[in-house]
């Protein structure tokens, strides 16, 4: 047990000092979310109602990016391996790297999203219920992400992989999570059904993710 | 230093080389019976001619989906069973089913437009197999950027398994999406019920389909072990090259 | 205890690197694995860590802890350093010595690698030779009586190879045992020789 505090206390540690991991991260959510009324226009009604999507695609972009580093470092520097001769299975120490990378990247979009819907005219009541739908849809967010930066570290490579394999396998979190945020904004549908699926994905892949991506980091760099 | 035993894969080329011719003219024979009933059968009352769409577009539905069950099997073989070729069968497999749900994505859209005015109304049917050509090219992207084939080819294995449990998901929840944006569609992609007169000819089309399917995979496995092969001897010679200096 | 290892055969990049290679090793006893390069001394090592698969042959470890895997039960010092450059030289070592699940502590394994005076500093200042001696204070730090050392002289200077080879002699006289991969002699003197590459 303390083996897993011990490597989560790291990672965390190492995010918030290595300039740029948890702040990046926010900033870029922040940018994305700028950047978008600049291409609709600045209509503010077509914001609101599209308020939601953009701060849920503005989420999923960052949480993806920032995976790319989870496991590279560690492989680069040769911690990758001890890990693995650890007394840790090899799936618990991937899902505490990604707890951690959660709190630390994924937790401050959660908290600058209301602020974000302010700039989209996104009703102040329901700024409450984005950032929960947030909170309950990040997690599956990462660990689905997990597999990818494990597969992408496998063969070297960066981004734009990770991106491509994963995002296909996070439509359905952001189906359910804008559908969920727009239930408590608009309202005619109710915001149990999709909040619920929302948190049964995170949950699943809560445990899923970790096994596939320490298979995937087994197998792929043996 | 002796190249990795490939006694296995031998056997399965001189297997298939007998085979193959076989299964082609078999093919050939299947697609000239199913094309002349699909030319005679009758027009749909509302759509007209374009119906016959559908002996192309539901087959290649069901090729595209087929393709990913037989990655999902010989990821188990890679990964569980150790099976040494069921590498090639999963590499083998992944273009032909990304090609069939390209050609499923075309001539659905094509099918529709005559109804819809537009080519791509995201239908939820459509759009499910849009998802799957994204993870069938997600597939294919770790077979081209991995330097070595063993270790592109595990990592394809993993994302297979995984893409095999996220499909359902990602079925029903863009089913859930559509029905949610959308009121229900008048035209129902492949019909509420076919025609009796119209079953037939598409069963026989689904399994010339289905066969070709076949004849191609085993074409293409046959073609990635002489690759590998060449791979080898070329390391070999390397090798043998460094070891004179 | 002793480490068996029967008819092994090893598999990388789609090449043979060697095949049906058998020893056995004692406690108590040190073995350098030598060979030119490529001919697979890194590769052995890393699949008595567990770290790349068997492809053939078995590797066996009778000891008290028949449960524990061999990879458990062995320290790996490969050509990289695992340190992180943001955290200190004391921070590093510490981290590894709680997630290893180590009883010994931190400063006496700082001090056996002279390394005490710069325990505060980050990692990132340490020269080559130094992280190199900070890679080695693991070893001492967590104890575990196989140890994995791939060219474990590279980067120290003289002293720091003789600090390391009397390190390396009290392992040996703690019942633990040494494969070492290098191209030339590392300091001990009554090492088994094990000769890779000419099948």
């Amino acid at each position: 047990m303390s083996a897993l505090i011990a490597l989560l206390i790291r990672d965390m540690r190492l995010a918030v000092r290595v300039g740029g991991g948890a702040l990046m991260g926010a900033l870029f959510f922040l940018i994305v979310v700028t950047m978008m009324p600049f291409a609709i226009g600045p209509d503010l009604a077509l914001l609101a109602r599209i308020g939601p999507a953009i701060l849920w695609l503005g989420a999923l972009l960052a949480s993806l990016l920032a995976l790319d580093r989870l496991f590279a470092t560690d492989h680069e520097d040769g911690s990758l391996d001890l890990l693995m001769m650890g007394p840790l299975p090899l799936e618990l120490s991937v899902a505490t790297k990604a707890i951690a990378h959660w709190l630390t990247t994924s937790l401050p979009l959660v908290v600058i999203a209301p602020l974000l819907g302010l700039m989209l005219n996104v009703e102040f009541h329901a700024m409450g219920w984005l950032a929960l739908t947030l909170l309950a849809g990040t997690p599956a967010l990462t660990f689905i992400g997990l597999v990818g930066a494990a597969l992408a570290v496998a063969l070297r490579r960066g981004g734009l992989l990770l991106a491509v394999l994963v995002l296909p396998l996070t439509v359905p979190v952001l189906i359910f999570g804008v559908a969920a945020a727009n239930a408590a904004i608009v309202g005619p549908t109710p915001f149990g059904p999709p909040f619920t699926i929302l948190c049964a994905l995170s949950l699943a892949s809560l445990v899923l993710g970790p096994i596939a991506a320490a298979a995937a980091l087994r197998h792929g760099l043996e | 230093m002796p190249v990795i035993d490939l006694a296995n894969p031998t056997r399965f080329l001189s297997i298939v080389n007998r085979v193959l011719p076989w299964l082609i003219a078999l093919t050939i024979i299947l697609f000239a019976v199913g094309l002349f009933r699909a030319m005679n059968a009758p027009d749909d009352y509302q759509q007209g001619a374009t119906v016959k769409i559908m002996f192309l577009h539901v087959p290649a539905a069901w090729l595209g989906m087929f393709g990913w069950g037989l990655m999902t099997v010989a990821a188990l073989g890679t990964l569980v069973w150790r099976h040494p070729l069921a590498d090639v069968a999963g590499k083998a497999a992944a273009p032909i089913g990304a090609a069939f749900t390209f050609i499923c994505l075309v001539t659905g859209s094509l099918w529709g437009r005559p109804t819809w005015g537009t080519y791509w109304v995201w239908d939820a049917r459509l759009t499910s197999m849009l998802v799957l050509l994204l993870l069938y090219l997600g597939v294919l992207a770790l077979y081209w950027t991995a330097e070595e084939p063993a270790r592109g080819a595990r990592a394809a294995a993993i994302l297979s398994l995984v893409g095999a449990v996220n499909l359902p998901i990602i079925k029903f929840s863009v089913d859930w999406w559509n029905t949610l944006h959308q009121p229900a569609s008048v035209f129902r992609m492949g019909g509420s019920k076919i025609d009796p007169a119209l079953l037939t000819p598409l069963l026989i089309m689904a399994l010339a389909f289905t066969l070709l399917f076949v004849t191609l995979h085993l074409a293409v496995m046959r073609n990635e072990i002489l690759r590998r092969r060449v791979r080898s001897m070329r390391l070999m010679q390397a090798q043998e090259l460094a070891e004179a200096t | 205890m002793q480490l068996k290892a029967d008819e092994l055969t090893c598999n990388r990049g789609g090449r043979e690197v060697f095949r049906g290679l058998s020893f056995s090793l004692s406690g108590g006893e040190a073995v350098v694995v030598t060979g030119r390069n490529g001919a697979g001394k890194s590769s052995l090592l890393r699949m008595i860590a567990g770290l790349v698969r068997i492809a053939a042959g078995r590797l066996t470890l009778d000891s008290n802890n028949a449960d524990t895997p061999i990879a458990e039960q062995a320290h790996y010092l490969g050509h990289q350093d695992a340190m992180k450059p943001s955290l200190s030289v004391r921070e590093n070592l510490q981290f590894w010595t709680e997630f290893l699940g180590a009883r010994r502590a931190v400063e006496p394994a700082l001090e056996s690698v002279d390394l005490a005076r710069l325990a505060d500093l980050p990692a990132a200042y340490l020269s080559a030779g130094q992280r190199r001696r900070l890679s080695i204070a693991r070893l001492v730090a967590v104890p575990r009586p196989i140890w994995l050392l791939d060219e474990p002289t590279s980067s120290l200077d003289a002293p720091s190879q003789k600090r390391l080879a009397e390190l390396m002699r009290g392992h040996l006289a703690g019942g633990g045992m040494i494969i070492a991969a290098a191209h030339g002699p590392i300091g001990l003197e009554r090492a088994r020789e094990l000769k890779l590459g000419s099948a």
